[in-house]
């Protein structure tokens, strides 16, 4: 780099396209091209063409505009009002018990003085298990027989067999225990690395002036993890309302619709059919979740912006 | 530094271009031709999962048609019909150059111009007129052009059962139940003494739709019915509720049926085979892909029988034909047809064709001889069993219910409007009555019937 470059960028001027190419800025245009190249076509280019195909009917082949016919469909669905009371049964589900288990055991994997490091290996494991064996593996254990996995073990107790996945109202949350299970490990290690950041004199001072565990945890832990625990509760929110792995590898929708969910309907509509999908309304769909998604973050940072630290 | 800033410059431009051009760039249609005129056909194989011995004999058989033709270039590619990832493959242009469809979806490909015009290629073979008339017009256009010929198997859905189980619970294997109730019947039986499920259906997607209305057409009733160009959407018929009624029997008061509803076609067999349950309905050809799939053998104890037929009903059919894709070129499209003829007709029409087919299968411990519905005459099809009768390994002797009987029960064609999407419309009914004691047969109909009409009158 010459001294030249140095001393122009500062007194920048503004004006003409020469001065912005020795400022440096074609080359930072061309260092960003691939980049730009690589996000245009693989993530804004197909978000473009999504809501272009949400005013289309289309098999792919022939195509024409409808207007708004395919959002009118979709909100004339009869499943659409399932899938939505289905999702947020999920994602409640999901956060009753997914949201404070994982904080839970990072806070108690902090206290445990030896072999930490075999309890977040420990935790983690679940999470590199690929999603479709771990489906495999939970459907295993949630055999119906009375031979099943789950259902021997609950024998050994006095409980009767269950039906798990077979059952309208046992569905839903056996989904959740397996999708909690294997994504608590991600959000343990977020916690962990969070609680490293927590000033030890803190916590020392506490334990001086007598405070428990509880208190310690209450009082010095979890202000301190504000910032992180808004985050990964939007990102839990975020994440349930795109739930599909579960219901789609478990139950298929199934028993009876108990499980269809919102991402598992937009796949019914693009792929349900041998005969080309319904491609239209699969991306209104797409497309009123997202917006939905983005306006619920906006309110929720703008509602949590005075409590958070950062 | 300003050379190597310049490199870096040069490289990041490179590299953008590049990226550019790839983006741009459709794929080159080759056509599968090379330069030496040798055209490459990808070809509708063996299903995901098949045994060795099934791959063998399928790279036997292709290397045999590349000998007879040696500017072709066969290359299978594992297939696996799902009405899911289908549209999915023929959408993205991942479809292998010949595929198969289900009978019932070909007019629909056709009209959308999904399919290749094979018109010229099909005249071309010596036997192009002895089809029979029906199958072959399903796969025609409203253009009297041949889009897709028939082949694999017809086949009608027919009742399966584990003869171990029956002989383990006292019920002689030769006597299959001939009835729905005689069902119900040998199913708890089955029940009660070995603690096996004495019957299972499928339920999962629309497979179990598919499954429902074979029951309803058994016991005389259809699902939708067809008046010139009009049609009506009959999911309420008295036989469906008949039916269901029979499975919600079975699931809480007999406790004989396989609790469980999340089987579809693959599942079901791998559950028949793995010994969890034992009788199911399903297509009379089955057998092939539990020896294929499931390694299933001779002496296993499968034994099959027609399905249970009462007021009039008949037995669903239903079949395969096989397509070329759109894009295929004409010598792929020559290359395609050839490949059909050799794979899926010969041996049907050409003894020399039939024996090698029948020879190398049984070798490599493939069904041979599995019955199923003919594709040409019924007498072609007797002709063609007699010249593979030494290497037939299927227990023939213990499919006799049904092939005493398939040529003269009724056959009932599937819907022929909205026949996937009417069939997504009772799957879920299916769940709702094995899984809620409690379910309102009548109302999930009502409201099942009234979306299929809303689909019919789009």
């Amino acid at each position: 780099m010459t001294t030249d470059d140095v001393v122009l960028a500062p007194r920048r001027r503004p004006g003409t396209p020469l001065t912005w190419v020795r400022g440096g800025g074609l080359s930072a245009l061309v260092f960003a091209l691939p980049l730009l190249v690589i996000f245009g076509v693989f993530s804004w280019l197909p978000i473009v063409r999504a809501v272009v195909m949400s005013f289309q009917k289309t098999n792919l082949i022939t195509t024409s505009w409808v207007g708004l016919q395919n959002f009118q469909n979709v909100f004339a669905d009869p499943l659409l009002p399932v899938a939505t009371r289905n999702t947020l049964w999920f994602a409640l589900l999901a956060l009753v018990f997914g949201y404070p288990i994982p904080l839970v055991a990072a806070v108690l994997m902090r206290e445990v003085r030896r072999a930490k490091g075999l309890y977040s290996a420990l935790a983690y494991l679940p999470v590199v298990v690929p999603p479709v064996v771990a489906v495999l593996l939970w459907k295993f254990f949630y055999d119906p027989r009375p031979e099943g996995v789950f259902n021997t073990i609950l024998g050994w107790v006095g409980v009767p067999p269950q039906p798990w996945l077979q059952s309208m109202t046992m569905a839903m949350p056996s989904l959740v225990l397996e999708a909690t299970w294997a994504a608590a490990g991600g959000t343990v290690v977020i916690y962990l690395a969070a609680l490293t950041a927590v000033p030890p004199e803190l916590y020392d001072a506490a334990e001086v002036d007598g405070a428990g565990v509880w208190r310690k945890v209450w009082h010095v832990l979890v202000p301190q993890l504000r910032g992180v625990l808004f985050i990964t509760l939007i990102l839990q929110v975020i994440g349930t309302a795109q739930v599909f792995l579960e219901p789609y590898l478990f139950t298929g929708g199934g028993p009876a619709n108990a499980t269809v969910t919102i991402l598992l309907l937009i796949y019914r509509y693009a792929f349900g059919n041998s005969l080309g999908g319904n491609y239209g309304e699969a991306t209104a769909l797409s497309l009123l979740l997202a917006v939905f998604l983005a306006v619920m973050s906006l309110v929720y940072f703008r509602l949590t912006r005075r409590w958070s630290t950062s | 530094m300003r050379s190597s800033r310049t490199t870096a410059l040069a490289m990041a431009g490179v590299l953008s271009l590049g990226l550019l051009a790839a983006c741009s760039t459709d794929d080159e249609p080759s056509g599968g031709e090379s330069a030496d005129g040798t055209v490459t056909i990808t070809v509708a194989g063996l299903q995901p999962g098949a045994e060795t011995e099934a791959v063998d004999a399928l790279n036997e058989r292709v290397a045999e048609f590349e000998a007879a033709n040696p500017d072709i270039n066969v290359e299978p590619e594992e297939y696996n019909w799902l009405a899911s990832t289908f549209s999915a493959q023929l959408a993205g242009g991942t479809l292998p150059n010949v595929f198969e469809i289900p009978l019932t979806d070909a007019k629909t490909l056709i009209e959308n111009g999904q399919l290749a015009d094979i018109s010229e290629q099909f005249d071309s073979l010596s036997f192009a007129d002895d089809f029979n008339e029906n199958l072959l017009e399903s796969g025609t256009g409203s253009d009297g052009k041949v889009y897709a010929i028939p082949a694999k198997s017809i086949y009608g859905v027919a009742l399966h059962y584990n003869r171990n189980l029956f002989e383990q619970a006292g019920l002689d294997p030769d006597q299959p139940p001939t009835t729905w109730e005689e069902v119900r019947e040998y199913a708890k039986t089955i029940h009660d003494a070995t603690g096996v499920a004495g019957y299972a259906t499928m339920a999962l997607d629309n497979a179990g739709g598919w499954q429902l209305a074979a029951a309803a057409n058994s016991r005389g009733g259809v699902i939708q019915e067809q008046d010139g160009d009009a049609y009506t959407a009959t999911l309420d018929d008295p036989a469906v509720k008949e039916h269901l009624e029979w499975l919600h029997a079975l699931r809480f008061e007999d406790n004989s049926i396989l609790p469980r509803t999340d089987l579809g076609w693959g599942e079901i067999n791998e559950a028949f085979a793995g010994g969890q349950l034992a009788m199911y309905t399903s297509g009379s050809d089955v057998y092939n892909a539990l020896v294929e799939n499931n390694g299933m053998t001779e002496d296993w104890g499968y034994g099959l029988t027609a399905i249970p037929t009462s007021n009039g009903g008949g037995a669903l059919t239903g079949g395969t034909l096989a397509a070329v894709t759109q894009e295929s070129t004409d010598a792929q499209k020559d290359a395609a047809v050839k490949w059909i003829d050799f794979w899926y007709l010969s041996k049907m029409l050409d003894q020399d064709q039939a024996v090698a087919d029948a020879k190398l299968r049984n070798e490599n411990d493939q069904a041979v001889g599995t019955p199923v519905l003919p594709i040409f005459s019924e007498e072609q099809y007797a002709t063609s069993l007699e010249w593979v009768k030494d290497y037939i390994n299927v227990p023939l002797e213990n499919m006799k219910g049904y092939t005493d009987v398939m040529f003269t029960q009724p056959s009932i064609g599937e819907i022929s409007a909205s026949t996937q999407d009417t069939y997504a419309l009772l799957f879920p009914v299916v769940q709702a009555v094995l899984t809620d004691e409690n379910a309102d047969i009548d109302a999930l109909l009502e409201t099942a019937n009234a979306q299929g009409q809303a689909l019919l009158d789009q």
